[in-house]
């Protein structure tokens, strides 16, 4: 085993650190998410420049050839500086799609314009009744002389507001629980009859609720092998979950090391809050929780390119327990050891608190995982 | 020994939940299943109400338009207008100002207080914690200067929920800076809220809401006759009343109720193909928070039966025991609550689904299940409840120097 990063990586993660550190106070913060598409432009364009968007493509489209650990580092360091830019949605979840399902004219034509910052995208498979089941599709792609004309609906499609084109499941055969039958198709934002109502999450990052109704599309919006999107769902999901299983540590890190501070400077009965055993133990535990976190968090980046399907998917399940876990214990007791400040708006660890819980609420929270993982239990 | 309520405690409970059945406003019952906050007008609507029949005021003493239930009614009481998706009482004016006065106050201040309180005439807010004077309340800094016949009162009070809608506030003030201990300068002072000087400031917490607020006092003039008991004895009032905050605290028929809520909810949603309801994980969840609630259902009656015996009339160490399980119980209550949501309870579209508060003529469709745009906002705010009326923490410090001695 090596548990140790590269030079590479090691460089990589200092120019990340660096930048944020520079550019993503808090304050600064609260000015990207009040603008009008919630995030920053003019950094986007500094991860393009920094090779962030490139990070897990192969060379040959301008890519960094970089793998999940890449991307892990990366995303715990948005996790600690709490960022906002649409990088999840499209570096990971949409270039993930494309990865793995595209074609070589699809790859050839849009990974080097994500690479070069030009195209966001937005992965659209969720829909409203499926909460956690991913073959829960109800959207129809139903055939129209070579082409085909979507209907149905996505729920909190991340950054779906602001995509140039959104990756979209479809039912094409089979019933609404059918593993087979389901289409992935990459439908630009300004086609007709595709509507998309924007909103904030709970934690301030952008997501929408997108409409597809008589959408029509070309026998080449097609990703990959009509009827058998399910297996690159899996991928993409998993991937999903990897990444922000990375950011949650970050977050989560972020909110221990806040709440030490506090508790050094907060003085009541006239003396700093953290000479009381009682919460030295808590931070203790939070310290505990955290690297057990961050332990979960690599066993999902190491299983992101694991070849067999069972075992990948039954780590992913673990570390997104674990993760899950850990992050609600932490960012709770963040919020704890604050006191009433913990509650407010205006103080960062609140807000890491909802990052995290917003973590947990996707692609399966805890306890439905650990019913896969109870599954299993022979 | 029997555990089980009495046919009159049955009968007395079937009576409660048919007058809030039938005398409770149906758009406040549904916006409170829904796990929206009671609007203002909502409590004073419903407080009115119950006013009337003599059961606002039902935990004071008969002799002050109380009721003479015993510690089971009033229990079942508060639980049932929980249960029943019934706003509570505004604990300000029934359980903290209201005991105040009958304790320590003269009696122009009974006859002209306690019943503008019951009727929700006044509004009442809590001005005790302070920026630098949080668990150490007894550290706080507000001052008040006597200058003829009045207090002239500066400093800033923190976290003071409904300051906004207030029309009065009990505070704690500063009267001696010099006394041996902390605790022995502490005055206890009603303020009108729309005295000059004083200014709101609102606080958003993490559930995006306006619930507290900072209050900042500039020279306001108080009369003396505004104090209550003693110069420099308001600790012993402040001590008194937050005893009696400690029990209500527990609010244990909310947590009963989001524990059906939930059953409901779970009925609809699915899980991997299958009513949620029918996942054995969620199962042994729901079934865990109902033996807490048992549990505690049982303890708290024990506590308030034998405060009810107590001729002291000093608060039990063991409410702190009921504060601590109460809050955590609601914590859990809450956050199952939102876990049945999912991802549907992560997107702040609670203004957008709320189709109770739709504007008229907006024909936009909705977005989303109304219940969902309310799922999580309770989540964030309780974790508040294991911080306010004295961290638990704090209570566990009570319970130990009380009790255990360690």
């Amino acid at each position: 085993m090596d548990f140790d990063l590269t030079e590479d990586q090691r460089l990589l993660n200092d120019s990340v650190g660096r930048l944020l550190a520079d550019r993503y106070a808090f304050d600064a913060r609260r000015g990207y998410i009040k603008s009008p598409q919630g995030w920053s432009q003019d950094l986007w364009d500094k991860y393009a420049e920094l090779g962030l968007l490139g990070l897990p493509f192969a060379e040959d489209y301008g890519g960094f050839g970089g793998n999940a650990v890449d991307i892990m580092m990366v995303m715990e360091a948005f996790g600690r500086n709490l960022v906002l830019e649409p990088y999840l949605a499209t570096v990971v979840l949409g270039g993930s799609a494309i990865k793995y399902a595209g074609n070589e004219a699809q790859k050839g034509e849009l990974l080097p314009q994500i690479v070069d910052g030009s195209l966001k995208l937005a992965w659209a498979h969720s829909e409203q009744q499926a909460r956690y089941d991913l073959s829960d599709v109800m959207t129809t792609a139903t055939k129209d002389g070579s082409g085909w004309i979507l209907e149905g609906a996505k729920s909190v499609v991340f950054h779906g507001d602001c995509a140039d084109t959104l990756v979209v499941s479809a039912r094409t055969s089979g019933d609404r629980m059918d593993k087979a039958g389901v289409t992935l198709f990459l439908i630009p934002a300004g086609t007709p009859g595709l509507a998309r109502r924007g909103y904030a999450m709970r934690d301030g990052t952008r997501a929408a609720e997108i409409s597809l109704s008589s959408v029509k599309l070309g026998a080449d919006a097609v990703l990959g092998t009509v009827g058998d999107a399910m297996a690159v769902i899996e991928r993409v999901t998993q991937a999903g979950i990897a990444a922000m299983a990375a950011e949650a540590v970050g977050a989560c890190e972020a909110a221990h090391a806040m709440t030490l501070e506090y508790l050094r400077t907060r003085v009541q009965f006239g003396r700093p809050i953290g000479q009381n055993q009682v919460l030295q133990h808590k931070a203790a535990d939070m310290l505990i929780e955290v690297e057990q976190a961050r332990s979960m968090a690599m066993l999902a980046a190491m299983m992101v390119d694991e070849n067999d399907p069972a075992e990948r998917s039954r780590n992913i399940s673990m570390a997104k327990v674990g993760v899950g876990q850990s992050g609600r214990f932490v960012t709770q007791a963040a919020v704890q050891l604050h006191g009433g400040i913990g509650m407010t708006e205006e103080y960062q660890v609140g807000h890491y608190f909802r990052r995290v819980m917003v973590f947990e609420h996707m692609w399966g929270d805890s306890a439905y995982h650990l019913g896969l993982l109870a599954d299993q239990v022979a | 020994m029997d555990l089980r309520f009495t046919e009159q405690e049955v009968a007395f409970r079937q009576e409660v939940r048919d007058f809030i059945q039938q005398n409770l406003a149906p758009k406040t019952r549904e916006r409170l299943r829904l796990g929206y906050s009671a609007t203002k007008q909502d409590i004073v609507d419903w407080q009115r109400i119950l006013n009337k029949k003599g059961w606002a005021t039902y935990k004071w003493p008969k002799a002050y338009g109380g009721t003479d239930w015993s510690p089971t009614q009033r229990m079942i009481f508060q639980e049932e207008n929980q249960i029943c998706h019934a706003p509570e009482v505004n604990g300000f004016n029934i359980t903290m100002i209201g005991p105040v006065i009958i304790q320590f106050g003269t009696p122009e201040q009974k006859a002209h207080i306690l019943p503008r309180a019951a009727n929700l005439d006044d509004w009442w807010c809590q001005g005790f914690s302070e920026p630098g004077a949080g668990s150490d309340l007894a550290s706080l800094k507000t001052a008040a200067k006597q200058v003829g016949d009045d207090y002239i009162v500066n400093g800033q009070k923190i976290w003071t929920s409904t300051a906004h809608m207030a029309d009065w506030c009990f505070v704690l003030v500063r009267t001696n800076p010099n006394a041996r201990k902390p605790q022995e300068g502490i005055s206890f002072l009603l303020v009108d809220m729309k005295t000059p000087g004083i200014t709101v400031r609102p606080i958003i917490s993490i559930d995006g809401a306006h619930h507290l607020n900072e209050v900042f006092f500039d020279d306001v003039k108080v009369p003396v006759a505004n104090r209550i008991y003693e110069e420099n004895k308001g600790w012993d009032v402040a001590k008194f009343l937050l005893g009696n905050e400690r029990t209500g605290i527990a609010r244990l028929g909310k947590s009963m109720e989001r524990i059906n809520y939930a059953r409901e909810l779970a009925r609809d949603v699915r899980q991997n193909g299958k009513p949620l309801i029918d996942d054995p994980g969620f199962r042994q969840r729901v079934a865990k928070l109902q033996v807490q609630a048992k549990a505690l259902e049982l303890t708290q009656l024990r506590v308030v039966s034998k405060a009810a015996a107590a001729s002291d009339g000093k608060p039990d160490p063991f409410s702190s025991l009921l504060k601590i399980k109460g809050t955590e119980l609601l914590q859990d209550t809450a956050e199952l609550v939102m876990d049945i949501a999912g991802p549907l309870a992560m997107p702040d579209w609670a203004k957008e689904l709320d189709s109770l508060n739709r504007e008229e003529g907006d024909n936009e469709p909705r977005i989303g299940p109304d219940w969902a745009g309310y799922a999580a906002p309770p989540y964030l705010m309780l974790r508040a409840a294991s911080i306010y009326g004295g961290t638990n923490e704090i209570q566990k410090n009570i319970l130990n120097k009380a009790i255990l001695r360690l």
